[in-house]
């Protein structure tokens, strides 16, 4: 019997280990697992490396963080926003390491580990200073950079609902990144609003496969 | 007396170069002023890189989804055949050339078509880059909206852009408030100017060499 349901917070994020590459869903306030989060910070894994598309802003989810000096490095394709000031902070500071990467690099750094592939040439970046160092080949007539494959050891995701083999559906936007993430890390913990019963998710419409979802939990919507 | 165009002429403008039917991908800032001028003879549908197609206006007040939000993170609409996808996916679209077109923003632009617009100084600010540079590369064209020269009046249309490149070689078409150039091999072929402007006039406002289409057209303001 397969049931990749858990019950508490504290049981989806058990295990993470200090140093690990936390792979975290989200563009802006958009499909955030904020209570995930919440619950890493909580759970007191250090020295992070956090994979995700913002740094953060106020005083919640990776913003809170890297305030509690979790994080060692961030990789993500824009950690400005109005409200980040954690991260700025630590930046000026030289207490954060960042990894500037192009947002459609990010996500298929991530789709390529997911997919076992050893990497990819990208158009995007040749020329500028987010190439400096690559290898780059004219394949097509144009100047491309390698990029190479991003694998989380664990990856939190929010989705809407989810049913006890893990597959998920979304709502609107919050979708983002959610599906790469969760097949590119080893562990995929996922957030959802609803458990369903097996079957009651339409097959047609299921977006993420529950073969990338290892644990998922219930967050109460209030 | 020269006539600089308004913000909103300068979006009208760059409305009249949207084909009905087109895939439009608009960038953050004043680009976004296009979508609210484009003519209701036409049938764009708007791309976003987080996850949407046929993305809608600004709700009415009280109506936001906060996860419902364009690339700027403001809430936004899904029209009627519109559809969420994943960032991945946001990304293919972008770079496998499916968005026929794009209209951004610019510090700067080289008489070769290179773009800048990401960042003007390393130093302070922590560097952010979005999806710019994916975008860049891939849309079937690339327009720029800007001002001619900046607010304390420096050049923007430069023989080789100073700041750090977005893209190299990607801008077919640049927007001013003084005039609209076309990016050729040739370099700056100005098209259309700003009522009352004389050539002699632009060429001092801009660091590349122009040359002037045969027939230069005046640029409407209202």
């Amino acid at each position: 019997m397969i049931d990749k349901r858990v019950a508490t917070l504290a049981d989806a994020v058990a295990g993470i280990a200090d140093g690990a590459t936390v792979l975290v869903g989200g563009f802006g306030d958009s499909g955030v697992p904020v209570e995930l989060v919440h619950a890493l910070l909580d759970q007191g894994a250090r020295d992070l490396t956090i994979v995700t598309n913002n740094a953060g802003s106020g005083e919640r989810d990776v913003a809170a963080l890297i305030r509690e000096r979790r994080v060692r490095k961030i990789v993500c394709s824009y950690p400005r926003s109005a409200g980040s000031i954690w991260f700025e902070e630590f930046w000026r500071a030289g207490e954060i390491e960042l990894e500037l990467v192009p947002q459609g690099t990010l996500s298929e750094r991530m789709r390529a580990a997911g997919a076992g592939l050893g990497g990819f040439f990208t158009p995007t970046g040749a020329d500028t200073l987010l190439a400096e160092g690559k290898e780059v080949r004219v394949l097509g007539g144009r100047r491309q950079v390698f990029e190479e494959p991003l694998p989380g050891d664990v990856a939190l995701v929010k989705a809407y609902r989810a049913d006890r083999w893990g597959n998920l559906v979304y709502r609107t936007a919050a979708r983002n990144f959610g599906p790469t993430m969760a097949a590119a890390a080893a562990l995929t913990v996922v957030q959802v609003d609803e458990f369903v019963e097996l079957g009651e998710l339409d097959p047609e419409a299921i977006v993420t496969p529950g073969i990338y979802v290892d644990r998922v939990v219930r967050v109460e919507v209030l | 007396m020269i006539q600089p165009l308004s913000d909103i002429d300068v979006a009208r403008r760059v409305a009249t170069d949207i084909p009905d039917g087109s895939y439009v991908n608009l960038g953050i800032g004043m680009p976004t002023l296009v979508a609210d001028v484009v003519g209701p003879d036409k049938e764009i549908v708007y791309h976003s890189e987080n996850g949407i197609l046929g993305m809608g206006p600004a709700p009415a007040p009280g109506e936001e989804n906060p996860e419902l939000i364009n690339a700027g993170k403001q809430p936004v609409t899904l029209l009627p055949g519109g559809s969420f996808f994943h960032h991945t996916d946001a990304f293919m679209m972008m770079r496998g050339g499916h968005i026929d077109l794009t209209v951004l923003g610019a510090f700067q632009v080289s008489e070769r078509g290179d773009l800048a617009n990401w960042i003007t100084d390393v130093v302070t600010h922590p560097p952010a880059v979005g999806g710019a540079m994916d975008l860049s590369v891939g849309a079937k064209r690339v327009l720029v909206m800007t001002t001619h020269v900046t607010r304390d009046g420096r050049p923007k249309l430069l023989p080789q852009c100073s700041y750090p490149l977005t893209a190299a070689g990607v801008v077919d078409r640049v927007f001013t408030d003084l005039a609209v150039l076309d990016v050729t091999p040739a370099g700056f072929v100005v098209r259309e100017m700003a009522p009352g402007l004389t050539a002699g006039e632009l060429q001092e406002l801009t660091a590349a060499r122009l040359t002037f289409a045969d027939e230069v057209g005046v640029l409407s303001t209202s």
